[in-house]
């Protein structure tokens, strides 16, 4: 198999992970995709590990550790999205907004005074 | 004992800091540190005096480095020679009896403690240029009177007139006082060094040109102090201050610095015949038309002070035609008589309430003790003899006919002609104070009008007293004060002559007379109003405050103005528009900061692609 399918799948895969990071509201479908972008990159690992004969195997080791990573991550992942669903009754991340510079003209007026 | 010279300001400078920080707490309040500081430095000058006296011609003279860091060698001590002793004894006796007079005067003014403080203050700095032994010593008592003549000037703080006055007072001697420091430059660096005893050693040694500078740089200094024309336009002002304080400046603090300072560096003007041309001419003019002023005046403190300029310009004629120990002589007649007159007409302020002389008259059995010292004083002022004013202006008057040539023959005939014009208002401030009727507005305060307080006229007594033996000094053989004072050499030595005594006797008796005849004519009233239109001119002083307003004044205004405005709509609005515009860059920077994850993400991916793909461009090149 050439090296170039399983980098088109990859890329295939990333970009699908990066409009599912940008696009869906839904926090678990963002994770998901975070996980998508993640395994392109495991694929990318894997398919270099193998067009490059490479004898130590560092690319499925790295592609093992990402793998790893990624379950941890998800776990603390969903984990703020129960959180956060608790707090606001709601998950979708474009309506958690609590970081917003909300009040613009009041906090203009107390830099003022002081 | 002149080994302790220092001790004369010390003590006033301890007194003053005592009444400022704890007069509350002490028993007696702050009239005890006040009276009591300056009490014992009259203790300390008196026993200097005895000291100097022991051997006039030696100068006792102590001084410790200052700065000993190399370059300028400045130094603090004292020098006592008999000048600075009998000056010392005087400023000592007339602040101690202004202190004691106005522990009554001053009674239930709720700044008391301030002001006696301000007063001790005052009388320590002119206590240091009295000793100092090094030209910058001097100057720092020179410029803490400033200070203290802005303070007490302003003492009633809470009207307009008086604040104007105070501004008034240091800002004009402040013109004088710039070129003081720029002499003492030219002096200290002329004779290599900063200390009184060599600048007037070989002042001729530092080169015409340079002591002839120093000499009228200086001169500017005196001016301002002094009052002499063309700066004496703060004195008549500064009688919005306390009327003792105004005893205090005029007699024996402030003016007398001025003349004092220039008999002191004497040998330097002997140096430079040119500034004391120059002080003679100003002496003429100031002489004269500040005694015109002050016969129309109507404001009895402001006759006085107008007064004030006028005999400062005798002291300063005696001293630019030679005559050293006639000019000092007056000085301290002058302090004697005029802390006299002027605490005399505190006590008359006191028990009417008002300053105008239009609305007093017929005081003199409301005000027997103050009447009869006032009078003392007034024939001191007119220089009627036996009192001690009479025998110093002749002196001074002798002294420029002996130098003659045209600047002794100006003071010569000024002077006489103001022997008369003094002697004139003299009579005049008496007869509309203390005789006649009564012309004021409330009849009541007449009749509980009543004589001052013993602590009020015991002083008057006092000084009266010194008025008249001041002039006995100079009955024959001694010519006392002379000897005291040790001249310098190259001074006339005071001479007296009964001729030129009866003249300006007589002349004073005529101008006297004159405005006797006058008030008997029509008692009610103003005996000036016979100048008619001529009045007018010298009411106004000679229109000088006006043509000041008119070059000076308004355009400082104009100028302070266009720089407010420049500096408001100008660079201040660049300060704050550095401000504004930050604040609405970041008002518009803020937008982004919306909340939502999503768009800073994509923000992230947008950037990111950007540089990859402007890397890759700049690769494939």
């Amino acid at each position: 198999m050439h090296l170039s399918i399983a980098l088109a799948v990859s890329a295939l895969l990333f970009g699908v992970g990066v409009y599912g990071l940008l696009a869906r509201s839904n926090a678990v479908a963002v994770l998901m995709a975070v996980e998508l972008m993640l395994n392109a990159a495991n694929l990318d690992l894997v398919a270099f590990d193998a067009w490059w004969r490479d004898t130590m195997h560092a690319g499925q080791v790295f592609a093992l550790f990402v793998v790893v990573v990624a379950a941890a991550e998800v776990g603390v992942g969903l984990a703020i999205v129960l959180a956060v669903f608790r707090l606001c009754e709601t998950a979708a991340i474009d309506e958690v907004r609590a970081l917003a510079d909300r009040d613009p003209v009041l906090s203009s007026a107390a830099e003022a005074e002081a | 004992m002149s080994h302790y010279a220092w001790l004369m300001p010390a003590l006033p400078f301890a007194a003053a800091l005592v009444g400022l920080l704890v007069s509350r707490h002490l028993p007696g309040g702050p009239a005890v540190p006040a009276v009591g500081g300056t009490a014992l430095a009259l203790v300390v000058a008196l026993a200097v005096l005895v000291d100097v006296e022991r051997a006039p011609s030696v100068v006792h003279q102590t001084a410790r480095s200052w700065t000993p860091i190399g370059g300028v060698q400045l130094a603090v001590g004292t020098r006592m020679d008999g000048l600075a002793a009998v000056t010392a004894v005087m400023v000592a006796v007339v602040a101690l009896l202004v202190q004691v007079y106005s522990t009554a005067y001053m009674a239930g003014d709720p700044r008391y403690s301030t002001y006696a403080a301000e007063v001790s203050l005052f009388t320590s700095a002119m206590l240091v240029v009295v000793v100092a032994s090094d030209l910058f010593e001097l100057l720092i008592g020179w410029e803490v009177m400033g200070l203290c003549s802005y303070l007490l000037i302003g003492h009633y703080w809470q009207t307009e007139g008086a604040r104007a006055a105070a501004v008034k007072a240091f800002v004009t001697t402040r013109v004088g006082d710039t070129g003081f420091l720029f002499g003492i430059f030219v002096l200290g660096v002329g004779a290599g060094s900063f200390e009184i005893g060599r600048v007037v050693g070989h002042p001729s040694a530092m080169g015409h040109t340079a002591v002839t500078a120093a000499a009228l740089l200086l001169l500017a200094g005196v001016v301002g102090k002094s009052a002499q024309f063309p700066l004496h336009v703060w004195l008549p002002d500064a009688m919005a201050g306390p009327t003792p304080i105004s005893a205090l400046i005029h007699a024996a603090t402030m003016v007398a610095a001025g003349v004092y300072v220039v008999a002191r560096l004497y040998p330097v003007y002997l140096a430079a015949p040119t500034a004391l041309t120059v002080l003679g001419v100003i002496a003429c003019i100031t002489m004269l038309g500040a005694a015109l002023a002050a016969l129309v005046e109507d404001d009895l403190k402001r006759v006085l002070a107008w007064s004030t300029v006028s005999q400062l310009a005798y002291m300063s004629a005696g001293l630019a035609v030679g005559g050293w120990t006639a000019g000092v002589y007056h000085l301290l007649t002058h302090a004697a008589f005029k802390a006299l007159l002027f605490l005399a007409a505190g006590s008359v302020v006191r028990s009417l309430g008002t300053n105008l002389m239009s609305e007093m008259g017929g005081l003199r059995h409301r005000l027997p003790t103050t009447f009869v010292t006032a009078l003392v004083g007034g024939a001191a002022l007119a220089g009627i003899p036996p009192f001690g004013g009479a025998f110093s202006k002749d002196g001074v008057l002798e002294a420029a006919r002996e130098r003659g040539g045209a600047l002794g023959t100006a003071v010569f005939v000024v002077g006489l002609v103001t022997v008369l014009v003094t002697a004139a208002y003299v009579t005049r401030l008496v007869l509309r104070t203390f005789f006649g009727a009564y012309r004021g507005s409330l009849d009541g305060v007449s009749a509980e009008a009543h004589e001052s307080p013993s602590v009020m006229t015991v002083p008057l007594v006092v000084l009266a007293t010194a008025s008249v033996l001041l002039g006995a000094p100079v009955l024959p053989h001694s010519y006392g004060v002379a000897r005291w004072l040790d001249a310098p050499l190259g001074t006339r030595p005071l001479h007296l002559s009964v001729a030129g005594g009866v003249v300006t006797a007589a002349l004073a008796v005529l101008g006297a007379a004159a405005v006797v005849v006058l008030h008997r004519r029509r008692p009610a009233d103003d005996p000036a109003a016979v100048l008619g239109r001529v009045a007018v001119p010298l009411a106004n002083a000679f229109y000088v405050d006006a043509v000041y307003d008119r070059i000076l004044v308004r355009p400082v205004h104009a100028i302070a103005n266009a720089l407010r405005v420049v500096d408001g709509r100008g660079i201040d609005s660049v300060v704050t528009g550095v401000g504004a515009g930050t604040s609405a860059f970041g008002a518009v920077l803020r937008r982004a900061q919306n909340g939502n994850v999503q768009a800073y993400a994509s923000g992230l991916v947008i950037v990111v692609l950007a540089i990859v793909v402007s890397v890759s461009l700049a690769v494939a090149q």
